[in-house]
């Protein structure tokens, strides 16, 4: 079978590869790039562990091969942080409601989250549950990952706020 | 989970993918692929070609037909057809099914012409074709056919699309007067297989007598089925009673199957009152209109 190859943005950095064209796109994040912050769950589109965006939109790296992301822009979790060592304002809120256990679902619960905060600052529960509802997690029941995207919604707004006028 | 070799073309133009699919061999169209990929997985589709349609911009468009129809291009993703107005607008069925359709991951990516061409059984889209009786266009080397989504879908992934054509449009009529529609489902969660879809649309008088209706299930047998025993309220008032009496009339047309989810008794019932709600849910709608 001939082997095809691509440009795919990864984190803002261009990767050229010549790749099998049965490659799906969260293999080739894992083993050719070494970017194993995305997770490969059920590897048939239910779990949502491998979720990514491309071109700014969350999807499921498992349903779909490498070749199809030629010329597309992936951002993956480590994608998210703003530098080495640090966290996004949403993985902080994670932590600090403790939203994960065992952690293996939560690189999907963070690009889902992550989605939703790029489209709205002000997302009601049901936006909330209705983003995550393809990401299955085995630990928290849920509820603290809500709470996460709740906080950090709630932090990004007052980032975002006007400041206090000034005291005369 | 990995699929199993194959070759890949992504194809500049619909003339190259009708090229393509003239040869010989397994070749198989990709969309967005949420249907194929997870059973070239499973290996339950071996394709050794894939033919990639996504830098075909021809495919990708919403357009009004007048107040006729409406016309969407086959690799329009679900997504930009949940947000478009003009779905909203002219084809709220069609936007209330977009809701079910899997999540917002695989919404991204999957199309409005790979649902109906993969046709699963208890998918929503085919489902609302077959209660609008929209017509796909389906180009080949011979040229372009006409083809009845009404009588379309013989099976699970087996439809009346030959291995030489690819689907390039999807015609939903657009219905005119005081319309109102109505989707139901029951899923395990949100985003799973519809156990039981129903849905319906209706069109009412200025009295509020019915003058239209459509009506259809999915996940009821292997493929969605249009049921014909509710048109019996045409000509009536949509009385709640009268809405439920004329629903339990459905069970000969419909052949549910017991499954690993759920029986076939389960279905019939959910079916019945899934029915019911949406015609209630479309009259209402139709209601509030003048």
């Amino acid at each position: 079978m001939k082997r095809t190859e691509i440009t795919i943005a990864v984190n803002g950095r261009a990767y050229h590869r010549t790749v099998e064209p049965r490659t799906t796109l969260v293999d080739f994040l894992r083993d050719e790039l070494r970017l194993t912050g995305t997770h490969a769950g059920c590897e048939h589109g239910v779990c949502g562990a491998c979720s990514v965006l491309l071109d700014g939109e969350p999807v499921r790296s498992c349903l779909m091969f490498a070749v199809q992301a030629d010329r597309r822009q992936v951002t993956t979790v480590e994608g998210l942080a703003p530098g080495a060592g640090e966290l996004s304002i949403l993985q902080d809120a994670f932590w600090e409601t403790h939203a994960m256990q065992c952690g293996f679902c939560t690189p999907g619960m963070l690009i889902a989250g992550q989605a939703l905060l790029n489209r709205t600052l002000d997302p009601t529960r049901d936006d909330i549950v209705e983003a995550i509802g393809g990401n299955l997690c085995r630990c928290t029941g849920y509820q603290q990952i809500i709470e996460a995207i709740e906080l950090a919604a709630r932090r990004l707004r007052a980032a975002n706020a006007p400041a206090e006028p000034a005291r005369p | 989970m990995k699929a199993a070799e194959f070759d890949y073309v992504r194809a500049a133009s619909l003339d190259e993918v009708c090229d393509l699919l003239d040869e010989s061999g397994e070749h198989k169209i990709i969309a967005g692929g949420q249907t194929l990929v997870p059973l070239m997985a499973m290996r339950l589709a071996r394709p050794t070609l894939l033919i990639d349609i996504a830098d075909i911009a021809a495919l990708r468009f919403i357009e009004a037909d007048g107040d006729e129809a409406l016309r969407i291009g086959a690799a329009t993703r679900q997504v930009d057809a949940e947000r478009s107005a003009l779905v909203r607008a002219h084809l709220p069925l069609l936007a209330k099914a977009l809701r079910w359709v899997g999540h917002p991951q695989t919404r991204n990516r999957g199309t409005i012409g790979g649902s109906i061409a993969a046709a699963d059984p208890s998918a929503e889209i085919p489902l609302v074709a077959v209660t609008l009786e929209a017509h796909a266009t389906a180009r080949s080397k011979d040229g372009d056919a006409t083809l009845a989504l009404a009588d379309f879908f013989h099976g699970p992934m087996m439809t009346a699309l030959q291995p030489d054509q690819c689907l390039t449009e999807i015609r939903f009529p657009i219905w005119s007067g005081r319309v109102g529609s109505g989707f139901h489902e029951v899923s395990a969660r949100a985003s799973d297989f519809a156990l039981v879809a129903a849905c319906a649309q209706v069109t009412l008088d200025p009295q509020g007598v019915c003058t239209r209706l459509a009506a259809a299930l999915g996940g009821v047998g292997a493929a969605p089925v249009r049921v014909r025993a509710p048109e019996a309220l045409v000509g009536r008032m949509l009385g709640d009673d009268a809405v439920v009496r004329a629903v339990a009339a459905i069970d000969g047309e419909i052949a549910p199957e017991d499954d690993q989810h759920v029986g076939a008794d389960y279905r019939r019932r959910v079916a019945r009152v899934l029915l019911a709600r949406a015609i209630i849910e479309a009259r209402d709608e139709a209601l509030r209109t003048s």
